[in-house]
């Protein structure tokens, strides 16, 4: 399908953005354009800065270079406060139940215009969970959902706030078959009501519109780069 | 301002739900006031003496005792990266979160200082004035801890390090909570101008505190 470009309300826009990471470059020269109704894949091996990306763009990592911006969308607020972010982490209280967590983000979290001048009809808590097959365990303490229904409340704060831009990091990690296909559904739906995805995966994923940008390990002057890279290992360990 | 409530009524549930919430607090706070006597001896004039001091040492430390967790849980499971993408001011976001834990882990220290201060000898007038102070003074020991767990939230061990960091920090607050307390009358100018300088410390960490805890996590996801 081919959309014209009059039909973009909202560009992101990267240009040669670069991050380093514990002291080394973990991305150099990212350029790319992705407008409403797309989705660009994010693809290349483990380690190759997949995660780095999604983070500058969300603005939990500081770029080195470049420039980050969403055209057509509110000047005064930065694009991270327009994204949704659905990284490794579920950011579940375990003590809360299903449905308190949710009820948490939907009214915490700003939402974010399409930039079409349309209001999104956000879902309502219930509806949410119904439509990702999680409402039998609304009253239940997050703590006790299995992995993949964590992912699935987790997805559910997505559908709760309307929010243009999607980051999703391994969206269909720890998620069934079945999920998985929900999942897409709802990603698809995000694309064709004016939204758009960057997604960063090493499956392939069947989403329409869909551009790609091939990441490739930067090469570096290495020695005193593995020192550091052991360190980093060292502080990753807690947050797992 | 819907926003504010929740987060400020989800904060206070999981303070309390997270291991017992004030009640280790209180007991930490019981613990430390009652090895005092036993360390001092049963001099009961000595103790009605350092009494205050005691109990706002004590009141310290139990307030640093749950302050580690105040934003590592967060970013631990990922709240911390949606509360910085969440579109909110990251410090007031950063001072409800403090106002949250004071209500539930400090104000109850508070409540407990008359009965603490039945163990140390105070008097009637020692005790209502050890209480005042605490009530302004501690919650400028919460918004300074809160700087130390912003600066601490990626450490694993973070809350040794935050107590070294906010202790020397809360000397201030120590000696003029505790001139405060220790004055002879309650309407004396030795109770009156050390009360005053505390309650302009809470005033600054108000405004100090969040600012710099939230500078302090708005680097951390790197």
């Amino acid at each position: 399908m081919v959309i014209s470009g009059a039909m973009f309300n909202l560009k992101l826009i990267c240009q040669g953005v670069a991050c380093d990471r514990g002291g080394r470059r973990v991305l150099n020269h990212v350029d790319f354009e992705v407008g409403s109704s797309e989705a660009l894949i994010v693809q290349g091996p483990n380690g190759v800065g997949k995660s780095s990306l999604l983070r500058v763009i969300a603005g939990l990592v500081a770029k080195a270079h470049g420039s980050i911006e969403l055209h057509g969308g509110v000047d005064e607020r930065s694009v991270a406060e327009q994204s949704h972010y659905f990284g490794h982490l579920d950011a579940l209280k375990p003590l809360q139940s299903v449905l308190e967590n949710l009820s948490f983000w939907r009214s915490f979290f700003e939402p974010a215009p399409f930039g079409d001048g349309k209001e999104r009809e956000n879902m309502t808590e219930l509806e949410a969970l119904e439509t990702l097959g999680i409402a039998h365990t609304a009253s239940l303490p997050a703590g006790y959902l299995s992995a993949g229904q964590r992912r699935r409340l987790s997805v559910a704060r997505l559908l709760v706030v309307p929010r243009p831009i999607w980051l999703l990091d391994e969206p269909t990690s720890a998620l069934d078959k079945a999920s998985e296909e929900v999942l897409l559904g709802l990603i698809a739906n995000h694309i064709h009501s004016g939204g758009l995805v960057v997604a960063a995966t090493h499956l392939p994923l069947n989403l329409p519109n869909t551009k790609f940008l091939n990441l490739s390990p930067i090469t570096t002057e290495s020695e005193h780069m593995f020192a550091d890279r052991d360190l980093d290992d060292y502080f990753e360990q807690g947050e797992d | 301002m819907g926003w504010m409530k929740s987060l400020f009524l989800r904060e206070y549930q999981l303070a309390n739900r997270v291991g017992g919430g004030a009640l280790i607090g209180v007991l930490f706070f019981l613990a430390v006031v009652t090895i005092f006597p036993f360390g001092v001896g049963p001099d009961m004039i000595l103790l009605s003496r350092i009494g205050a001091a005691i109990l706002w040492i004590g009141a310290l430390l139990a307030t640093l005792l749950g302050l580690d967790r105040l934003f590592q849980a967060d970013r631990e499971d990922g709240t911390l990266e949606l509360l910085i993408m969440s579109g909110r001011p990251l410090e007031l976001v950063v001072l409800i979160k403090c106002a949250a834990h004071w209500a539930a882990t400090g104000l109850p220290l508070v409540l407990a200082t008359p009965i603490l201060s039945l163990f140390v000898g105070l008097d009637f007038q020692s005790i209502l004035m050890v209480t005042l102070t605490l009530l302004v003074g501690a919650p400028a020991l919460t918004l300074l801890g809160a700087v130390g767990a912003g600066v601490t939230v990626s450490m694993r061990r973070g809350g040794v390090l935050l107590s070294i960091l906010v202790i020397p920090l809360a000397i201030p607050i120590l000696i003029f909570g505790v001139s405060a307390a220790t004055a002879d009358t309650i309407s004396s100018n030795n109770f009156i101008a050390p009360f005053l300088f505390l309650c302009a410390l809470t005033l600054f960490g108000l405004v100090i505190g969040p600012l710099a805890a939230a500078a302090a996590l708005r680097i951390s996801g790197d």
